[in-house]
């Protein structure tokens, strides 16, 4: 059995990987990414850690290191965030149609500019198509139990797809939780050693990164995106495992208090557990209120989110990302057609709400329920709003 | 020949990889010239060679019947004119290409 410990998160993360016993970490720090590989550093340095620590001069190395270490066959990782993690842009894209099981950990920061240091999505959301597996955590150890099964969930054959596993900048990475520590006998019964499907060897000599005429992209991509479709049901399978082995069960979406609720409001990321709260306190009010949490970004879980929803008449989307020209943000806009696909008339409002680092609290979430309940009476349309905006 | 050299992508290695070494010899490059082909004139030919030197694709290989004469391979020209260029006694000339006529065999196939 493992123990429980007061740790800060982004080092419960530096734990995971360590417990995954990766073999190749090539990082380059960024706030608040840092502490992140600045523990890694240590525990290779230190002898913790039996792992070659790359310690690259950019992010765009970084993710070209993990990619050349990847396709040798060894359990890679890597951390960014922000303005990190869109210098890698390119590179991820080449991970993913590669088909190497690398995981980053993103620690969700706001895009410059105006430079901010502080938390939103605008850095991930700018990199949904690069067809990475891609997943949330609400709390410390959702981070640490996320990143050994981004492991796991990676190098399955069936799947052979990068993952970023998403935790909130200084709201996750740099707060103390305590933390359910497993034992490395415990991971390593979850967790095997990295048998690649195929690699970079001399004995059997293959290319990797051709080019992919016309005759042939298509068929490539085709090829990768129905790989990261169908990861979906291996996702499911080694969370279910997770659950076994540990105890603690995850699913590509979640609810609170969503069984009888008429309004439900949409979560992904640490705002989920403010949320739950504000929930909480308006059910006292009174109000038919619940919650559905998004923890599988890409791909998207759409049979499991219908499911959820499937009592609602409303729905009160977040986003923590702009999508500038659009009329929604990104969480919305991918519900919306989700609801318009399969036929179901719901009322949709979107606030795009938390940027740069701006709490969003209780009241806030009560302000959005109350407003779209008003519209939604008065028969109005709502159009996305920027909450919270300084007028 | 739209669908030269297409697969299923069913078919494809993992991340697209190629397990097999040589596969560009079987890459008609030839299908993309245009109407066109450089021809050349063996009688006002001395051969010096520079076609066979200078050709960026190697389109041309020594001639086995025919010695100090070049081969031109017709599977892998692009078309791009540089042996007209290069031939000091203008030597090679464009002869006008039907599309039908394109494919011929692969040098050494």
């Amino acid at each position: 059995m493992g123990q429980r410990v007061g740790l800060e998160v982004s080092l419960a993360c530096s734990e995971a990987v360590k417990l995954a016993n990766v073999d190749v970490i090539a990082a380059y720090p960024i706030t608040p990414q840092t502490h992140i590989v600045e523990h890694l550093s240590e525990l290779v340095a230190d002898g913790h850690l039996d792992a070659e620590f790359v310690p690259v001069e950019s992010e765009h190395t970084a993710m070209s290191a993990c990619v050349g270490s990847s396709a040798a066959g060894a359990r890679t990782f890597t951390s960014s965030a922000a303005q990190g993690l869109a210098l890698m842009h390119e590179i991820l894209f080449i991970a993913s149609s590669l088909r190497l099981p690398i995981v980053m950990a993103v620690a969700n920061r706001s895009l410059s500019g105006p430079i901010s240091i502080w938390n939103d999505h605008s850095d991930i959301m700018a990199e949904r198509d690069i067809n990475w597996i891609q997943y949330f955590a609400e709390n410390g150890q959702e981070v640490l139990d996320l990143t050994i099964a981004a492991f796991k969930i990676a190098e399955d054959k069936r799947v052979t797809l990068p993952v970023a596993v998403n935790l909130d900048g200084f709201v996750l990475t740099h707060v103390i939780e305590p933390i359910d520590m497993p034992d490395q006998k415990e991971v390593d019964a979850y967790l095997p050693p990295f048998a690649p499907q195929q690699k970079l060897d001399i004995a059997n000599p293959i290319s990797m990164g051709l080019v992919g005429v016309p005759e042939i992209y298509t068929e490539a991509k085709k090829a990768c995106q129905v790989a990261l479709e169908e990861s979906y049901g291996v996702i499911k399978e080694h969370w279910d495992g997770f659950a076994k082995q540990f105890g603690r069960q995850y699913n590509p979406i979640e609810t609170y208090k969503a069984d009888d609720a008429e309004i439900l409001l949409v979560t992904m990321g640490s705002l989920g557990e403010t949320c739950m709260s504000a929930v909480d306190q308006m059910r006292a009010d009174g109000l038919k209120v619940g919650q559905v949490r998004i923890r599988l970004w890409r791909p998207f879980p759409a049979d499991d989110f219908l499911a959820a929803v499937k009592g609602a008449k409303s729905l009160v989307v977040m986003d923590r990302a702009l999508q500038p020209g659009s009329a929604s943000g990104p969480v919305a806009t991918e519900l919306k057609s989700l609801l318009f696909d399969r036929g179901k008339q719901m009322y949709v409002s979107n606030f795009v709400a938390g940027l740069g680092g701006r709490d969003v609290t209780r009241a806030d979430f009560a302000g959005m329920v109350k407003k779209t309940m008003e519209a939604q009476s008065a028969g109005q349309q709502m159009a996305c709003e920027m909450w919270g905006v300084k007028e | 020949m739209a669908d030269s050299g297409m697969q299923s992508w069913k078919s494809l290695a993992l991340g697209c990889a190629m397990t097999e070494p040589g596969t560009s010899k079987r890459f008609n490059t030839g299908d993309w010239r245009s109407r066109r082909r450089p021809v050349t004139d063996r009688e006002a030919c001395i051969k010096c060679g520079r076609c066979y030197i200078l050709c960026p694709d190697m389109c041309y290989a020594p001639d086995p019947k025919a010695e100090g004469f070049y081969n031109w391979d017709s599977f892998y020209c692009k078309g791009c004119g540089i042996c007209i260029v290069e031939c000091p006694k203008d030597a090679i000339s464009w002869q006008e290409e039907k599309e039908e006529d394109k494919y011929g065999p692969a040098c050494g196939s």
